[in-house]
């Protein structure tokens, strides 16, 4: 999308929005790639990270997702979205990670069938909205599974030793519960809603969460990143708007 | 054909009103939403129809209501892959709406905007001919918050992206002007039974 071939103004709606694209996202990636399953990591009880070899990757920003494909042996095909959770790091390798869902026909095969060398088809990046391309200071806001995108952003963070602010807000049920609990550093603050270790308050995010984070005020101010189900996305994305952050700067992505 | 090995799936069912790669979501409805779910009352509620039209206007709650009901039964699809059957919606249809402006014979494409802001771009054969609503209530109950209420546009025959949440207003155009999805990669139409997706599809 060029200005200079642009011959009409664009459409302008009289209300302004939030998440207007991060990237031109231009034409999605429509061929679909063959990702060889290389590495299965547990996480929690319920959650593992699978790590694929796409040699075609196209390269993706941290934050989008693509679409995965499996194939029975009469042709019945399901796809799912899923965030990626790793960093652009050019390797040819991908990683998700999958909840196991009651009853989930697709995280049910991976978390009970799936091993090294196993074939899927992805299809992706996918949407430019929820992306983070290490620009803006990142506020980043999940719950449960909700924080792999976010881990993206985390890790792309650290690998490239960017010095713009990124910050870490991660709900999980306890500590056996949250994903990712080795490789947090300074830059996050976990909360616990059921269970935490000795010491740490046990409960909801609350108000008491955001406000020290959005007193930080970085230069140029937040975006805001929110993922997790629709019901705390919705608590999040409250808890934001109440201590300040404009609505035009938070972006939400909700399961389903 | 990649056979995904020890892959079997769920049970076959057979079900003619199920789109290509779309699953049953069966009593879910999942929420989608991009953006914060505005605060939005029906009384603040208004819906706007202008550009290539004959006389713009402008409806309140009060004054859409006293269009004559419309209701849409049947099943709705999102790109993600969900599909929801037997849902009842209660509104006005579109054409309505549009009877009221009158369109410009130039007008092919309308941008549909949010009162967040949000929009989407249909062509406007498919916002006519009894196939798009605006959308008040939902199985008999006034519409949440969070699935669009006070009012959303219901386009159901395509996929649900394009049936604006919190509907402000629709602008028709002589051309297709790209909406916040489209712009993300998405498909200019998005009919489900041709699995248009996203763009290229």
């Amino acid at each position: 999308m060029t200005a200079t071939t642009t011959a009409r103004t664009a459409f302008v709606p009289p209300t302004r929005f939030a998440v207007p694209g991060r990237i031109d996202a231009g034409e999605a990636a429509v061929e679909w790639q063959t990702a060889t399953l290389t590495e299965i990591r547990r996480e929690t009880p319920r959650a593992a990270t699978f790590r694929f070899a796409v040699p075609a990757w196209a390269g993706h920003l941290p934050g989008q997702h693509l679409m995965l494909r499996l194939t029975a042996a009469d042709g019945y095909v399901a796809q799912r979205h899923y965030s990626i959770a790793s960093a652009p790091d050019g390797s040819g390798h991908i990683e998700l990670t999958l909840d196991h869902v009651e009853g989930g026909e697709v995280s049910g095969w991976f978390h009970t069938e799936a091993r090294p060398g196993d074939q899927v088809q992805v299809r992706g990046p996918l949407s430019g909205f929820f992306a983070w391309p290490g620009d803006r200071p990142a506020l980043l806001i999940g719950a449960g599974s909700g924080v792999v995108p976010l881990m993206s952003m985390v890790r792309h963070h650290r690998e490239r030793r960017l010095s713009v602010p990124l910050r870490l807000l991660v709900s999980a049920r306890g500590p056996r519960e949250l994903i990712y609990a080795d490789e947090y550093g300074t830059e996050t603050t976990p909360v616990f809603t059921r269970t935490a270790p000795a010491g740490v308050p046990v409960g909801r995010m609350t108000a008491a969460h955001v406000a020290p984070l959005l007193a930080e005020r970085p230069d140029g101010g937040w975006e805001a990143y929110v993922c997790g189900s629709n019901a705390f996305a919705e608590h999040a994305s409250r808890l934001l708007v109440a201590a300040g952050q404009p609505v035009d700067r938070i972006r939400i992505e909700r399961f389903g | 054909m990649n056979v995904t090995r020890g892959f079997t799936g769920r049970p076959r069912v057979h079900n003619p009103g199920l789109p290509p790669g779309q699953y049953d979501a069966g009593d879910d409805w999942p929420v989608l939403s991009a953006e914060v779910t505005p605060d939005l009352a029906a009384s603040d509620w208004t819906f706007r129809v202008d550009g290539l039209v004959e006389r713009p206007q402008t409806w309140d709650w009060a004054a859409a209501h006293a269009l004559p009901a419309s209701s849409y039964e049947g099943d709705i699809h999102c790109v993600t892959s969900w599909s929801k059957f037997g849902v009842r919606f209660g509104g006005v249809s579109l054409d309505t709406f549009l009877a009221a402006v009158g369109p410009h014979a130039s007008a092919t494409h309308a941008v549909a905007y949010a009162h967040t802001g949000y929009t989407a771009s249909l062509p406007l054969a498919d916002l006519t001919g009894g196939r798009a609503w605006i959308a008040f209530e939902y199985d008999g109950r006034p519409l949440a918050a969070e699935h669009g209420g006070p009012a959303r546009l219901l386009v159901p025959h395509l996929y649900f992206w394009k049936s604006a949440k919190w509907i402000a207003g629709l602008t028709l155009l002589d051309h297709d002007e790209p909406g916040f999805w489209e712009q993300n990669g998405y498909h200019a139409r998005g009919n489900p039974w041709d699995e248009q997706r996203y763009s290229g599809d």
